[in-house]
């Protein structure tokens, strides 16, 4: 069967055959830089004009249509044009930490997509304390989005990063109690583990309500986190103008810009991973015939097909709800969720001990 | 450095907001005295867009002054025109033909629907939700069409003329205009799953810009911002015109004075306008659609006043005349400045989010603030 696992393995083997141990090495790593910058941009491109067509869907318009058939290059021709454009460095800026800043967010989501299995066996770097890695790194991009904020020397720009810093701080709680939730019931904390623990069922099907109630939890979370609306309180731009990118033009926008999309991909991948069985084939108990049907489904396709599907209702979420305010946003943090994800965690931890999940 | 610019005695964090701000839709300038996030005094510094209208029209003769009107708060032009018409006629002392009455209160409902529409978009999309403007500029579309059909223009319309209006109604008018009225009622549950129901929106705007009636009184807020506070104010009603105290229609007072109430006065309105098209819609009489004037107009020496019920509230014509074929002096009673002036009041201890609320349901139009 063609799968990307297969196509790997050969790869591997024909390299092992042909070169000695330290040049494979070289190679590999170059082939995984190759692989993971084209995969940035190309996930860049397909989901900011996903985005458009969604907006479009939703506000009764076409979206981009010219570029293209169906508009499918327009993302291409806006990158190309802010490639060209003017990166603009105010003079009340402190230089060194504005330009450094769209940086650091860039790479703090390059950095992040290193554990995340893409497929049955593709995967950059399986370290066994995977989870922790990610929501460990993925906080540094707050200190990129803080930097741009402060260093603007523009007070929209510092507004908007005082809200993120305090919401990404505070959301990161619930979403690390939901992950948490599910290393107790897998008992690993390696992406590999967790996915092949959900071989007889996904998280979501196996862990009853609390594990609904933490997964609903987990989508709030990534959805602040990355500073989405309802929650673009970062950006708003009807309060702040565009919030901590402001002052930001050209390519150096398009980082951030593209750090946005690429945080939104890995947390619904996340979400995947941790609770809808990553790259694992939808089974039904006993129905021998229908899980050999959904086996020949490649683990891409599922991994892919399920990650799309929870970007859509992210971006559902950016389109039809209002914004709230910051101290609704706070109140809804350490008031609502935190709380529950609290109790939520105890009640998994019980069924954890007692065995009574599936 | 930096920090030094910018920042009052109290170390308090002075940002401008305006002149241009996707929020102040137009060339509003705020100076927001901000602790944190939290607002301490709102200035509105305006003069932006002031084009001198009311000096302007001193030099113009009394048909040519009320097209200058329709670029004040140019979405109630109809009504911004007809309350000049209206102030004209009453100097000249000329009767309006029945027809024309009829057509001036259609065109002032659907006018005043079109602004309604706009503002539901706008204001939600200042709380940032971005699909409501593209929902209720579909509708706003069919009745911009049909103002085009009518009277030439899709904005800045000029229809209402001293005697009764400038040509008779496109005979698509009245199909259109009852098309129009279904496809309104097919489409408005969408506004309020889309927006009225939601716990975001409504968290957003419940409690939030709060104004008491006294106060609504003493700022002379008019309009759905002072009949949000539980004032009745309604030029409609209380100093009815053409035929209005023959309609049924209600008017729409709530007693909370937030945002909310002020949105629900609006959404409630725009039925009422539909209501009052309805009534008149099928029995347009026939007859003359303008009275007979003289080719130049001039009013007696005197004084004369007029007021009439735009989207934002009470719209006023002041004309004092010496006789001759110009006004010596025109003064214009616009409601978005006086439903400004209360922005201050409603911000203090608010936050930066909530003063954007509360300008988007103020409904300001800022060339009306500043003429």
């Amino acid at each position: 069967m063609l799968s990307l696992e297969n196509i790997v393995q050969q790869f591997n083997q024909w390299l092992s055959e042909h070169f000695s141990a330290t040049t494979v090495l070289w190679i590999q790593l170059t082939a995984v830089v190759l692989f993971a910058i084209t995969l940035f941009a190309l996930l860049g491109l397909a989901l900011v004009l996903m985005e458009r067509k969604v907006a479009a869907y939703m506000q009764i318009r076409l979206g981009p249509n010219r570029v293209g058939p169906k508009g499918m290059f327009q993302t291409v021709a806006d990158t190309v044009k802010l490639v060209f454009k003017e990166s603009l460095t105010p003079d009340g800026a402190d230089k060194f930490l504005f330009n450094l800043a769209p940086f650091i967010v860039m790479i703090a989501a390059m950095l992040v997509l290193a554990p995340i299995a893409f497929a049955k066996g593709i995967q950059i770097w399986d370290i066994n304390i995977g989870v922790l890695y990610i929501t460990s790194v993925s906080s540094i991009a707050v200190i990129g989005i803080l930097m741009a904020g402060w260093s603007s020397g523009n007070k929209y720009s510092l507004l908007g990063a005082m809200r993120s810093g305090a919401q990404i701080v505070s959301y990161e709680l619930s979403a690390g109690l939901s992950i948490i939730s599910i290393v107790i019931l897998t008992g690993s904390l390696s992406v590999q583990d967790i996915i092949n623990s959900q071989q007889n069922g996904w998280w979501i099907f196996k862990g009853h309500i609390p594990i609904i109630i933490s997964f609903v939890i987990f989508i709030i979370a990534i959805t602040a986190e990355t500073n989405r609306a309802p929650f673009d309180m970062a950006e708003a731009e009807s309060e702040l103008t565009a919030g901590f990118h402001t002052e930001y033009s050209g390519m150096k926008f398009a980082l951030f810009f593209l750090a946005e999309y690429i945080n939104i991909f890995i947390g619904c991948a996340l979400a995947v991973t941790l609770f809808l069985g990553g790259w694992m084939p939808f089974h039904i108990g006993t129905w021998a015939a229908f899980n050999h049907i959904m086996d020949y489904i490649p683990s891409s396709i599922w991994f892919f097909g399920k990650t799309i599907v929870l970007i859509f209702g992210l971006m559902w979420f950016r389109w039809t709800f209002p914004r709230l305010r910051i101290d609704q946003l706070l109140n809804l943090e350490w008031k609502y969720l935190l709380p529950i994800s609290m109790v939520n965690l105890l009640v998994v931890t019980l069924m954890a001990i007692l065995g009574w999940h599936f | 450095m930096i920090q030094e610019i910018g920042k009052t005695e109290q170390g308090d964090l002075i940002i401008n907001m305006g002149p241009q701000h996707p929020a102040t839709h137009g060339v509003l300038h705020l100076r927001v005295t901000l602790n944190g996030e939290t607002i301490v005094k709102v200035e509105p510094h305006l003069g932006y867009i002031h084009r001198s209208i009311e000096k302007m029209c001193e030099s113009l003769n009394y048909r040519q002054f009320i097209y200058s009107t329709s670029r004040m708060d140019y979405l109630s032009a109809h009504i911004n025109n007809h309350a000049c018409a209206m102030c004209v006629e009453k100097g000249l002392q000329v009767e309006i033909p029945p027809r024309a009455q009829y057509i001036r209160i259609i065109m002032d409902e659907l006018t005043r629907l079109a602004s309604h529409l706009l503002w539901w978009g706008a204001m939600a999309m200042d709380i940032g939700a971005f699909t409501p403007f593209f929902h209720s500029f579909r509708e706003r579309e069919t009745i911009t069409d049909i103002m085009e059909e009518t009277c030439g223009a899709r904005l800045t319309m000029n229809y209402m003329v001293p005697g009764g209006v400038m040509v008779d109604i496109h005979p698509n008018f009245q199909k259109r205009v009852i098309d129009f009225i279904a496809q309104y009622k097919s489409k408005i549950h969408e506004y309020h799953e889309l927006v009225t129901g939601n716990t975001i929106f409504i968290n957003r705007m419940k409690g939030v810009g709060i104004i008491s009636k006294e106060d609504a009184i003493s700022f002379g807020c008019s309009g759905p911002v002072a009949r949000a506070t539980g004032l009745s104010c309604d030029v409609r009603k209380i100093f009815p015109y053409e035929i209005y105290d023959q309609l049924e229609f209600d008017e729409i007072l709530e007693t909370a004075g937030d945002s909310l109430a002020r949105y629900t006065v609006r959404m409630k309105e725009m039925d009422q306008s539909i209501k009052i098209i309805e009534q008149l819609i099928h029995n347009i009489p026939e007859g003359e659609f303008q009275a007979k004037t003289k080719a130049v107009l001039k009013l007696p020496k005197g004084e004369f006043y007029t007021r009439a019920e735009t989207a934002r509230g009470e719209f006023g014509v002041y004309i004092v005349s010496e006789g001759g074929m110009t006004p010596y002096r025109i003064k214009f009673r616009s409601p978005g400045f006086s439903n400004l002036s209360a922005l201050d009041h409603m911000a203090r201890g608010a936050k930066i989010g909530d003063l954007i609320a509360m300008m988007g349901t103020l409904d300001l139009v800022i060339p009306d603030i500043d003429r």
